[in-house]
């Protein structure tokens, strides 16, 4: 054998199947990961995933960082639904430090949180489509995630890493756009999901694609630690919102929609209801913000001043505002000592923050519980003796967030 | 309705004086057993027909430097579905010998979640089926999340770093 022909492993000739790298950028990952898959013919062997391609270490970073400035990090947990992220990590700081929060802050947080609840199911659900070859779909519902966007943009000024919310509440108060932009949404959303849902939901090429893959029983997912959209396709209704909770959901009537098989078909089914549910209940909370009147009508946030940032105008006018300012911006606070779990429901299942405290002006320990991360694991019994191009639509299905694998 | 003091009761007519330190920070039932008998507790916990936490929300690690001989401490974090319960369980190890046994064969979650608590702080999961780094690179040669591994302070000025604003002349 001349020196120029590629020298192939031991053991390869033999082989009767065939190894393919998924990634780490493939078109269908929708993310830096890779799957080393072994293949029969078209059906999986087995499969090796590797995950860390975008690993930023943020719970080692969150170490010598203030509270005030993590929320920075959460953006970049699963950036598709940013400002649940900061959401949850201001409730996981309001417990710690034993804030409590006006009814008209909570109701604008539940705004915002089932807006990027849609906003992210909405990313999940037509990309399935179009990993199943259908583009329509992705195309036409992407403005309204770009209305979604542009409510971000009139709250807190930012799109995708939002940074949005303080401790306490709000940076600034809802301007008359952002409920002009909410309004509108909810007028014209309805009509667009249920067009969406016309397109997918009875399609024959897509039903065939999609169920009996990638299926797991209620038992099974819930040993995989399985959350969100994904543990409920199997059939178990567990949601964070109703089990425990926070920012006032328990004001709010909604339903938690289950599937029964755990396959694709139900996951999509599952995220779809979903966001029916999630419209009804930003419709509720539009209603009760703009119930309140006279001087409730202007909440955005708690009176705690040794946390929330005052007013620019006062910083520069009254003693104690100048005080406080510069405690929070140099990170000097005083943070109680102890330890505090607090988890909310995120788009893709129960995004857990675990913070140890010192007493320090840092977080002595932050461990972030990403759904995406523990589910992911369940990815080779998900596939296992099905076609490579189940496991794309699996993929997909799963709702798989680099961001949020890798923290 | 499960109460902390039942859960309490139960552990400790279960272990006896093996399970201490009960606290319960913003109500979460925490206690903690030695690393030899963790997957007794968990088991215990799992099969129990009245305490049933068949759920592992999080398992994660802590590195307490000053803590002699208890400075690595994993933690558990388990819930109860049917009763909406939580706790949190912690074991610690010495940092010379960090050996703890899987959870794995309980519980499939805690498959990667050891993979990581090993990959950031170094505790060796006896048993675990596949015990390797899973976020960073197989080379490396430290862990990372201990304490004696500091972030760069940001007020340095020795590193040339002028394009981003510090060292160089200004």
């Amino acid at each position: 054998m001349s020196e120029h022909h590629i020298k192939l492993p031991e053991g390869s000739i033999e082989k009767t199947t065939s190894t393919l790298n998924l990634g780490p950028t493939h078109p269908a990952t929708h993310g830096v990961m890779q799957n080393v898959l072994e293949l029969d013919g078209e059906r999986i062997v087995s499969t090796e995933q590797t995950i860390g391609y975008i690993h930023r270490a943020f719970e080692k970073l969150a170490e010598r960082r203030p509270l005030a400035q993590i929320t920075t990090l959460t953006d970049r947990l699963n950036y598709c639904s940013s400002p649940l992220n900061n959401m949850g990590w201001h409730l996981t700081c309001e417990k710690l430090l034993g804030v409590k929060t006006p009814k008209r802050v909570d109701y604008l947080r539940v705004i915002i949180m089932e807006l990027s609840r849609i906003s992210d199911h909405l990313i999940c659900n037509s990309i399935m489509g179009v990993d199943a070859g259908a583009y329509t779909g992705f195309l036409y519902v992407m403005q309204y995630r770009e209305l979604i966007y542009e409510i971000y943009e009139e709250v807190c000024g930012a799109r995708l890493t939002t940074n949005m919310g303080r401790i306490g509440g709000f940076e600034r108060n809802f301007n008359d756009i952002a409920f002009q932009k909410i309004e509108k949404f909810l007028k014209e959303y309805p009509r667009v999901l249920k067009e969406f849902e016309n397109l997918f939901q009875r399609n024959r090429i897509f039903m065939d694609r999609t169920r009996n893959t990638g299926g797991i029983s209620a038992e099974r997912a819930l040993n995989y630690g399985f959350t969100g959209p994904n543990l409920r396709a199997a059939g178990v209704d567990y949601d964070v919102r109703v089990h425990s909770p926070y920012s006032s959901y328990e004001d709010f009537q909604f339903n938690i929609p289950v599937g029964t098989t755990g396959d694709n078909y139900d996951r999509f089914l599952v995220r779809n209801q979903e966001m029916w549910q999630s419209l009804s209940i930003v419709e509720q909370a539009f209603q009760k913000v703009q119930d309140f009147k006279g001087t409730e009508a202007d909440v955005f946030h708690a009176d705690v001043p040794e946390y929330y940032l005052p007013m620019k105008a006062d910083v520069y006018t009254k003693m104690e505002a100048l005080i406080y300012h510069f405690k929070i911006i140099m990170g000097e606070t005083e943070i109680p000592a102890g330890e505090v779990y607090n988890s909310i429901e995120a788009a893709n299942g129960e995004l857990g923050f675990y913070l140890i405290s010192d007493g320090g002006r840092t977080p002595y320990r932050l461990h972030f519980r990403r759904p995406c991360f523990i589910y992911y694991q369940a990815f080779e019994e998900l596939i296992k003796g099905y076609m490579l191009s189940d496991a794309i639509m699996t993929m997909s299905a799963l709702n798989l967030i680099a961001g949020e694998l890798d923290a | 309705m499960l109460t902390n003091e039942h859960i309490k009761a139960r552990l400790t007519e279960k272990f006896g004086e093996q399970i201490s330190n009960f606290e319960e920070p913003y109500g979460m039932l925490t206690f903690e057993a030695p690393k030899e008998i963790n997957l007794k507790v968990l088991n215990f916990l799992y099969d129990d027909e009245e305490l049933k936490f068949r759920f592992m929300t999080d398992l994660c690690g802590v590195h307490y430097p000053d803590k002699k001989g208890k400075e690595l401490a994993v933690v558990y974090h388990l819930h109860n579905l049917v009763d909406n319960v939580r706790i949190r369980f912690k074991v610690f190890t010495d940092i010379d010998q960090p050996d703890i046994y899987t959870a794995t064969g309980l519980f499939s979650a805690a498959n990667w979640m050891e993979r990581e608590t090993y990959d950031f702080f170094g505790v060796n999961f006896v048993g675990h089926p596949k015990m390797k780094r899973i976020l960073n690179v197989e080379e490396m040669d430290y862990f990372p999340l201990r304490k004696e591994f500091p972030l760069e302070d940001q007020t340095r000025i020795d590193k040339d770093d002028e394009m981003f604003g510090r060292g160089g002349n200004n």
